[in-house]
C-alpha cells in the first residue's frame, strides 16, 4: 500500500535571532499514522514543531502539508487547515474553565457532542472539573486538558511537543491509552518525545534529531529491535528512560 | 488557596470605606464615598481599554490621554449646541443631552482610535523604547490639534442644568451629576463584564491576555480582535473624557494628560490586563483621593502613590494579576 504523506518537510533552516538553530531538516509524516520525533536536549525538535506552526519563520526550505506550501503562511491559518498544535508548556488558559479552553479549540463554538463524550470518556476527570479555573488543575490534568482542546474538534494533524515531561508514571500511562485511542480515530500524529517507553509503545514510524537536523528516518519497530542502532542514534539518554 | 485569596481583593473596598466611618460624620462620609465612588467610575471608564490594551499586545499607548482629552472637548461641543435640552425643565432631556455627548463621544474617539492604531501602534508591536516614544509624540500631535480645532482658551461645559446642583439626603450632600457617573460606570462594568465572560470574543480576548500565541495556534487572528480591543478602548476613553469634562466644568488641551499618570496608578494596582482589577482599582484610587483629600488635604498629592506601593507591597502584580506563561 502507498502511504500519502501528509506533512513533508523539505530542507527546513530556521533562524531565531542570530542562532541558526535548523540546518536543513527532512521529514515525513504519513498520513492515518503516529510519528514520532526523538532527539536529545537542544537538537531541534521544538523549533522543528514551532516551524511547522509558522511560530518561527523558515529561513529555507518548504513545508508541504496536503499537497499545499504553507512555509509562509501564517499561524491562525495554518491551524485552521487542521492542525492542532500543543506546545510543551500546554498552552492551557489558566484564568479561562475547563470548558472554556475547550471552546475555544472548536471552529464554531459548539460543541461536536460525539466528540466532547469521547473525550470524557478518555479523560473523566475534565467532567468533574468542567467548570473549574484550568489554573487549578494538576499537571496531568492540564496535559489531559491540552490534549483534548487537540480533540474536541475532527484534525487532520495534531502537533504534540513532549506531552510527558513532568508527569507521574501512571500519569504517562493514562496519556498513552488517550493517544492509542487516537490512533484507531487514525488521526495522524507527530510526538516529540523523549519517554522511549511511551515512544516505542505509539510510535509507527520514528524521525530521530541531532543538531538541527534528521539523522535517521524510518520505522519504530526497526528502531525498537535494533540496540546496536539505539545506542548509536540516541546514546545514553535512551538507557536512562527504559 | 487562590479563591480565599481574590475573596481579599473584592472585600478591600468596602474595608477601607467602612475603616473611614469612625473618622468622620456620617453625612460627610457619605458625600465622600459617592464622591470618591464617581470619580472611581470615570476613571475606569478612562483606564479600561488601557489595561486591555496593555494585556493584550503587551503595548504601552502613553497617548490614551489624547482619546480623554478628545472626549472632554466633544463634551463642550455637543452639550453646547443641545443647550435646548440640557437647560430644560424635563429631567429626561438633561439626561438625553448627556447621553447624546456620551454617544458622540464613544463614536468620534472609537474612529480616531481605530486611525490612531492603523498609523501609528501598528508600526511598533513588540518594541516598548519605540512605544513610548511614538506614542509620547502622538500625545503631543493630538495635544496641538485640539489647540488647532478648539482654540488654546480654557472651554466652559454646558452642563445639564438638572445635573449641576446637590441634594441633601439625611443631612450627606450629594451632587445629582456623580450618581449619574456612578450609573454610567456600572452600567459600563456590567456590560464590559458579561462581554468578557459570555461572549466568544470576550474569551478570546481574556485568553489573549494570558496567551497570544497559543490562541494564534487555536486559528485566531489577534490582530483583528486587537484593533477591536483597541477601538473599543478608545470609545471608552472618550466616554470617561465626556463625564470628566463635564465633572469639571472647565476643559483644557491638558485634561487627558493630567490623567495619564492617575490612569497608569489604577491598571497597575488592578493588575495589568484585568478588567475586574481595573474596576476595583480605579474606586479605591477615586476613594482614597476624597477621604485624603478631607482628612490630611497636605497628603492629597502622594496618596495614591502611597496606595500603589502598599498595593504592590502586598500583591507584586496588582489586586487581580493575569497568569502569564
Amino acid at each position: 500500500m502507498v502511504e500519502k504523506v501528509l506533512l513533508r518537510l523539505e530542507g527546513v533552516q530556521t533562524h531565531i535571532g542570530r542562532y541558526h538553530i535548523l540546518h536543513g531538516v527532512d521529514l515525513v509524516v504519513p498520513e492515518g499514522e503516529l510519528t514520532v520525533l526523538l532527539g536529545r536536549n537542544g537538537a531541534g525538535k521544538t523549533t522543528t514543531l514551532r516551524t511547522i506552526m509558522g511560530l518561527w519563520r523558515a529561513s529555507a526550505g518548504r513545508i508541504v502539508f496536503d499537497g499545499a506550501d504553507i512555509t509562509r503562511m501564517a499561524t491562525p491559518d495554518i491551524a485552521r487547515l487542521g492542525i492542532a498544535y500543543v506546545p510543551e508548556a500546554m498552552g492551557i488558559f489558566t484564568g479561562l474553565s475547563v470548558r472554556e479552553n475547550l471552546v475555544l479549540a472548536t471552529a464554531t463554538g459548539r460543541f461536536d457532542a460525539a466528540l466532547l463524550d469521547g473525550v470524557f470518556a478518555l479523560f473523566p476527570v475534565l467532567k468533574v472539573k468542567w467548570n473549574d479555573a484550568a489554573g487549578g488543575l494538576s499537571g496531568g490534568q492540564k496535559q489531559m486538558l491540552a490534549i483534548s482542546r487537540a480533540m474536541v474538534e475532527r484534525r487532520r494533524l495534531m502537533i504534540v511537543d513532549e506531552p510527558t515531561k513532568g508527569l507521574a508514571p501512571a500519569v504517562i500511562e493514562h496519556l498513552i491509552g488517550g493517544f492509542r485511542t487516537l490512533k484507531e480515530s487514525r488521526t495522524t500524529v507527530l510526538l516529540v518525545e523523549q519517554n522511549f517507553h511511551m515512544a516505542r509503545s505509539l510510535g509507527d514510524g520514528v524521525a530521530v534529531m541531532d543538531d538541527g537536523r534528521v539523522v535517521h528516518a524510518g520505522g519504530m519497530v526497526e528502531l525498537a529491535g535494533d540496540e546496536a542502532l539505539q545506542g548509536r542514534l540516541l546514546g545514553l539518554s535512551l538507557a536512562a528512560h527504559q | 488557596m487562590k479563591a480565599r485569596r481574590d475573596v481579599t481583593a473584592w472585600v478591600l473596598l468596602p474595608v477601607v470605606a467602612l475603616a473611614m466611618l469612625p473618622l468622620m460624620s456620617f453625612s460627610t462620609w457619605v458625600t465622600l464615598t459617592i464622591a470618591g465612588a464617581a470619580m472611581g467610575m470615570m476613571l475606569f471608564l478612562m483606564a479600561s481599554g488601557l489595561t486591555l490594551v496593555f494585556g493584550l499586545m503587551d503595548v504601552m499607548n502613553f497617548a490614551h490621554g489624547a482619546f480623554i482629552t478628545l472626549g472632554a472637548y466633544l463634551a463642550v461641543s455637543v452639550l453646547g449646541r443641545m443647550a435646548g435640552w440640557g437647560g430644560s425643565e424635563s429631567l429626561w432631556l438633561n439626561l438625553a443631552a448627556l447621553g447624546v455627548a456620551v454617544t458622540v463621544g464613544a463614536v468620534v474617539t472609537g474612529a480616531v482610535g481605530a486611525v490612531f492604531e492603523r498609523m501609528i501602534v501598528r508600526r511598533v508591536y513588540g518594541s516598548h523604547l519605540q512605544q513610548i516614544l511614538i506614542t509620547m509624540g502622538g500625545l503631543i500631535v493630538a495635544g496641538q490639534l485640539v489647540v488647532v480645532v478648539w482654540g488654546a482658551q480654557p472651554l466652559q461645559v454646558a452642563k445639564p442644568a438638572l445635573l449641576r446642583g446637590s441634594f441633601l439626603v439625611g443631612g450627606a450632600a450629594i451632587e445629582s451629576y456623580r450618581l449619574v457617573a456612578v450609573a454610567l460606570g456600572l452600567v459600563v462594568f456590567g456590560v464590559a463584564h458579561a462581554v468578557l465572560n459570555r461572549t466568544r470574543i470576550g474569551l478570546l480576548v481574556r485568553a489573549g491576555v494570558e496567551n497570544r500565541e497559543m490562541v494564534e495556534a487555536l486559528g485566531f487572528r489577534i490582530e483583528r480582535l486587537f484593533v477591536g480591543v483597541f477601538v473599543a478602548g478608545a470609545a471608552l476613553a472618550g466616554v470617561g473624557g465626556v463625564m470628566w469634562g463635564g465633572y469639571q466644568e472647565i476643559v483644557t488641551a491638558t485634561i487627558g494628560d493630567e490623567m495619564t499618570v492617575l490612569i497608569f496608578i489604577v491598571i497597575i494596582i488592578g493588575g495589568l490586563g484585568s478588567v475586574t482589577g481595573c474596576f476595583q482599582a480605579a474606586v479605591l484610587v477615586g476613594l482614597t483621593t476624597n477621604y485624603v483629600g478631607y482628612l490630611t488635604p497636605k497628603l492629597a498629592l502622594g496618596s495614591n502613590i502611597a496606595l500603589m506601593v502598599l498595593v504592590l507591597l502586598w500583591r507584586p502584580r496588582g489586586l487581580f494579576p493575569v497568569a502569564k506563561p
